[in-house]
Order: C-alpha cells, then structure tokens, then sequence
C-alpha cells in the first residue's frame, strides 16, 4: 500500500500556501473527532469514536481515501462546553486536520461548531439533533434528522399504526432535547387529529415523579410519550406500570441504551420509540456494520455509534469526490451528497446542510429490540 | 378515593426518606453548629455502595435474591457510611475544630466536591445510570380501594419511623444522648465535666451517616440509581436540609415534621393543585405542573419569614 502513497494524493494535495496548509500531499490524511470521551456522557463519545475508528480501519485497508491513509485524531472535551471549543482549535491549529467529525450533545456542537465554521475546515456532527447546530455556517453538516422531524414521526406513528387519538406527555424540563421534542411532537399529533390530554413535567434525574404517575393514569390516554433520556424513561415505565398505567410508552432517540431494559425490566416489553437505525435491520449495511463493531469491541452498537460510523463514510465519499482536500473543496462536495446510503438509511444533505432521511420505530419485545417500521415524510 | 390513599402513602414515603436526611444535617449543626455540605454525597454514596455491594454478592439478578440480601446490604452499607462520616470529621473537620465557622464551611464544600469527582470515576461507581430493583422486588403487598400497596413505600415508612424512634430514644434516654446534649448545650462546659467531645462528635457523625447511608439505598431503590454519584444529587440534600431548617434545625422531632410537610407540599399539594385546575377550567396549563420545586422552597421562604427559628426550634439567644 505504501507505494500508491504519492501518486493522485501529491497532485491534488494542498499547492497553494493560504491559511493551514493542512496535510502535506504524502503522509496520511489527518481528521479529527472531538468527543466527550470521559464525563456523565462518556458512552456518548466512546460509543461514537470507536464507530469511527471502525470505519477508517476498514477504508485503509481498501486503501485509504486518494490512494493514502486516514489517520483520526481524538481529543477528549469531557462533555463540557469550555473544553470542546479547546478541542476544535487544538485539531485544527496544531493536528492540520482537514474535517472535523462531533459532537453528540447539541450543545457541544455549538460550542465547536464556530471554530471550525471561521478556520475554513468543514465538520460533520454525527448526532446533534437540534435545528440550530448547522445554521452556525456553510462548513457545519449533520447526518442525522432533526428533533422536529423526530416528532412527526412519532405522531405519525401513534395516529397511524397504533390508532391512538389521545395521547399524553411527560417530559423532563431541564432538558431543551426533551421539551424541544415534546412541542415538536405535540403540533405534528394535533395538526394529525389527535388531543393531548395532559402535559406534565419532570426534573430529570431527580426525585419523585409519583405524583405526575398518578396524573397520567387518571388521563386515560392511548399512549404515553416520554421524550426523556434512557436513565429516567426507565424508571417511569417502571414506575408507570406500578402504578397501574396500561397505556403505551412511546419516546425518541433518547430512549436507545442498553440499560433501558435493564432499569425498566419487564415493564420495557411491547413500548415502542422512534430511532436512527435498528440493528435488526435487513440490509446489508447493518448486518456487516453491527457483525465488525461486535467482533472488534464485543457490545451492541447503539444508534450513536452508527451514525458516527455513516459521518465518517459520508466525509470519505466527499473526500475521494473532491477534487483537492482543501476546506472549500471538501465543503462544496459534502454539500453535494446526494442518496448516499449508510448504515442508517439512504439520504441527502439538503440546502441547509442536513440530512434528508427516514427514521426507524423500534419496539421493545422480551427486553430486546426489534424493528417495527420505517418512516419517511 | 383510590387517588387520595395513593398520595398519602407517596407522601408518608417521601418525607420519611427525607426525615433520614434531614437528621444528618440537624444532628450536625445541633452539636458543632455548621452546616454539613458533604452530607447529600454520603446519601450518594450510600446508594451507590449498596448496589455495589449487592453486585458483589450476585444479588442483582432478578429472581435468585434471597430475602436475608436486603438486610444485609442495609446493615453493611449503614456501617460503612458511618465509618466514612467519621473519617471525614476526623481528617477534614477536627483539625479546624477552633478555626472560624467559614473554613470549615468552605472545607465542607470542598469535601463535597471531592466525593462527587472520586465517586464518578471508572473505578468507583461510574458514569452509567442503573438499578438495583432486582435486590428486592416492588410486590403488592396488600390492594386497598384498588391500591396497591407496595414493599418499597411500606419498607420506607416503617425504616423511617423506627430510626427517627431510636434516634430520639439514643438522644433522649440514654447517656450518650446526655453527652450529645450537654456539647450541644456548651462545648467547654461539657468538656470540664469529663466528657469526651471528639467521642461525642465522632458519634454524632456516625449517627447521621447511617442514616444518610439507609435514606440514599431506600431513594435508589424507590428512584433507581438513575443520578450518578457526582452533584446531581445535591438537589435531594438540599431539599432534606430545608426540611431541617423549616422543623427547626438542631431539633429531632423538628427534622422529622419538616420532612413530611416538604413532602405534603412537593407530592400531596402537587398533585391536588393540578386536579383542581382540571375540575374548575377543565385542564392545567403546562406551568402548574412545573410547580413541583417551587412548593418546598415557598414553604422555606415563609417559615423563614414568621418563624425563623424553625417550626419546632426554639428562638436563639445572642451569646455576648
């Protein structure tokens, strides 16, 4: 392999001296991936960055991207907003890398996002579902959907496949990914025909929800939906069945983790949450992602870690279509994505630098998941 | 009817973990008269040991628990916690037992802290929610009017009665609750007459801590361990400490009527404010239902208003 090093990679390599001269025509290509590695959010980042580094290994041993090698760069941001717009001035300033791949968390996105928007280096956010995250500039890209297209998609599957007409919801407050996709699904259901028919709030992680429990069960609705994170949908399934709701649960991407069944227990089987892909998924994209990242890291890979595994695809396809790697070449054949199709489903990126896809609902059975159906707009 | 026996027995459980609590906190501040801020991480750390503990044992696998487990896990971590509250007055605390009441406030803090970093670190308990439902079952121990009534709140109310009893009985009847008094009353006083307070103290740290250790493994149970051992659990302490400070702070019997008021207010009057806005207008706007937190610290701010030596305490005189 090391003979292709210097032969299309030297030609089309950066000439011109402007800004960072990022990455000398022979050499691997460097890309960075900022993450929070360590921190509350830690199986975010990890789950992600192995997807990754999954991804490149596979590329270089079909012989990299231009005929050279790709070579990833992490640097931890430990879920703090401080330390994850360091991480993208580290990688751009002293790693020359040429894309920057991250964040999960929104918040972090936006925190970085500037950074690599000002230097000119592009950076694709695997998993930051909030509309804000690529309107920071021409540079930002995401491969995931977005929270508002998340609950239509809910509410499209509540109206339609499980009939329901009332529906309500309990979200945590302290979360904008949670409320934010709580209004979201609320004007997809009712602009769908249905009634909500009681909104109540919680503050994540903490403290009694008995009394809002109780609330929901004298509500009499169809379904539920719990737009929270996994720690606590768990506990108010749970808790939910305790208390004699016989409803539903319905909730979003935030509900996928492995230790969802486990702190529900039982109470998980037959609820149902919208997700980015299902790896029981019959295509051949899922089978050989979910087979390699088992046989390399021996867990189940999550949603995150598929959507960092299709970021990484999507930058080396933009790679090998530009025709140099500098940011306004790497920039323009991102934006020309077009039905590219990864782990997570066949899409676009839009005018607006977002990815244009379906989405999956996934259904707990026997405490494992299974896929229940896709959904488009 | 079934609504209003479900609230109540909420109620009656939730202030009776936070009478456990708010013990710590009262105990603590009666004898030494500051505020202990480390005391919502022994609660963490209690919860989070027990279900290490339970991990260890293989007692977390729903269905082969046998039922001498829980009282073990209680016991041990009870013990533990104690012996760890000690440790802290010991290496923190004492040695600025003659330094102003701000440096070992501050240093209170930074203990906190301390627990908070140690405690989410790989090799301890880690950044991963979980549960330790499987350690005791939440069965229906009897139906009443169609509610169920379940171990977990029965197991609460009744731990929490019995050592809020034998908490008041050690304080009151017996001679080391003498001494705890009386170094209560006037350290130097009490000193000159033979007792000996860093015992007292080092008890009194004990005491609070166990019972931290046994409110933080009946929330994890009740809640799950969905808060890691880091800062998110300060919000709990906290609500225990108001519950000190509205019964009286230094006061047992104080700490324990403030608990169930805060919990009267936070899960009773909660759930029948947004019940009533759906019988007079037919439905709660979203904000009522956010209310949850604001109720207890209402409740602060007025008792700190009308009465602000607590329900039960008595008014203070100004030492010249």
């Amino acid at each position: 392999m090391s003979s292709k090093k210097d032969d299309p990679g030297s030609s089309t390599g950066p000439s011109g001296s402007g800004g960072v001269t990022a990455n000398p025509g022979d050499g691997p290509i460097k890309i960075g991936h900022f993450a929070s590695m360590t921190g509350a959010q830690a199986t975010f980042g990890v789950s992600t960055d192995r997807a990754i580094r999954l991804a490149i290994k596979e590329r270089n041993a079909k012989g990299g991207v231009k005929g050279r090698k790709i070579e990833l760069v992490t640097i931890d941001d430990a879920g703090k907003q401080s330390e994850a717009a360091t991480a993208v001035t580290r990688l751009i300033n002293d790693e020359k890398v040429v894309a920057v791949l991250g964040e999960v968390a929104s918040s972090l996105s936006l925190a970085g996002g500037p950074i690599a928007q000002k230097a000119g280096v592009p950076m694709i956010s695997p998993s930051s579902t909030n509309p804000d995250v690529t309107d920071v500039g021409d540079y930002i890209f995401r491969v995931c959907f977005l929270d508002d297209f998340q609950g239509w998609v809910v509410a499209k599957f509540a109206t339609d496949t499980l009939k329901a007409k009332k529906v309500a919801i309990l979200f945590d407050q302290a979360q904008a990914y949670s409320s934010g996709l709580a209004d979201y699904f609320e004007k997809a259901f009712i602009s769908m025909g249905g009634t909500i028919t009681t909104k109540q709030a919680y503050t994540g992680g903490n403290l009694e929800i008995s009394s809002q429990l109780q609330q929901l069960k004298g509500s009499n609705s169809d379904a539920i939906f719990v737009p929270g994170y996994y720690s606590d949908a768990g506990t108010i399934i749970r808790k939910g069945r305790e208390a004699g709701i016989k409803s539903v649960f319905i909730g979003g991407d935030g509900w996928d983790s492995e230790e969802l069944p486990k702190i529900a227990g039982d109470a998980i089987n037959g609820n149902y949450f919208a997700n980015h892909y299902a790896p029981e998924e019959d295509r051949p994209e899922v089978k050989n992602f979910v087979t390699k990242y088992k046989e390399e890291y021996n867990s189940r890979a999550d949603g995150l870690a598929a959507l960092g595994y299709d970021a990484a695809l999507v930058l080396f396809d933009a790679m090998e279509r530009a025709p140099s790697l500098k940011g306004s070449d790497l920039r323009d054949a991102l934006a020309a994505t077009k039905d590219f199709t990864g782990v997570t489903g066949t899409f676009s990126i839009d005018k607006n630098r977002n990815a244009q896809k379906s989405a999956v609902i996934v259904q707990y059975k026997d405490g494992k998941q299974t896929m229940a159906a896709r959904i488009s707009k | 009817m079934s609504d209003l026996l479900q609230t109540t027995i909420n109620t009656l459980a939730v202030g009776g973990l936070y009478a456990l609590i708010a013990l710590g906190y009262t105990l603590v501040y009666g004898i030494l008269r500051f505020i202990n801020f480390a005391h919502s991480d022994i609660v963490a750390w209690g919860g989070w040991i027990a279900f290490t503990i339970a991990g260890w044992a293989g007692w977390l696998i729903a269905g082969e628990t046998p039922w001498i487990a829980m009282p073990l896990v209680l016991l041990a971590t009870m013990a533990l916690c104690a012996a760890m509250g000690v440790t802290i007055e010991l290496l923190a605390y004492r040695p600025l037992r003659k330094a102003p009441r701000l440096n070992v406030l501050i240093t209170a803090i930074g203990v906190s802290l301390f627990l908070q970093n140690v405690g989410l670190l790989q090799k301890f308990f880690g950044n991963r929610p979980t549960t330790m439902s499987a350690l005791l079952p939440n069965d229906v121990l009897v139906e009443i009017a169609g509610v169920g009534l379940r171990l977990y709140d029965v197991l609460t109310i009744v731990l929490a009665v019995v050592l809020v009893f034998a908490l008041e009985r050690l304080v009151y009847s017996t001679k080391m609750g003498r001494a705890m008094r009386a170094v209560s009353f006037d350290e130097r006083t009490a000193s000159l007459m033979g007792i000996n307070v860093n015992v007292v103290i080092s008890v009194t740290f004990a005491l609070g801590s166990a019972l931290a250790a046994a409110g933080g493994i009946l929330f994890s149970l009740r809640n799950d361990l969905r808060m890691t051992a880091d800062a998110s659990w300060v919000l709990l302490g906290l609500k225990a400490f108001v519950a000190a400070v509205v019964g009286g702070i230094g006061n047992v019997r104080g700490a324990a009527a403030g608990a169930l008021l805060i919990a009267f207010v936070e899960v009773f009057v909660h759930f029948y404010v947004i019940k009533l806005c759906i019988v007079i207008f037919g439905s709660a706007p979203l904000w009522v239902g956010q209310l949850q937190d604001v109720y207890v610290f209402a409740i602060l701010i007025l008792v700190l208003m009308f009465k602000p030596s607590g329900l039960l305490g008595k008014a203070a005189v100004e030492k010249v």
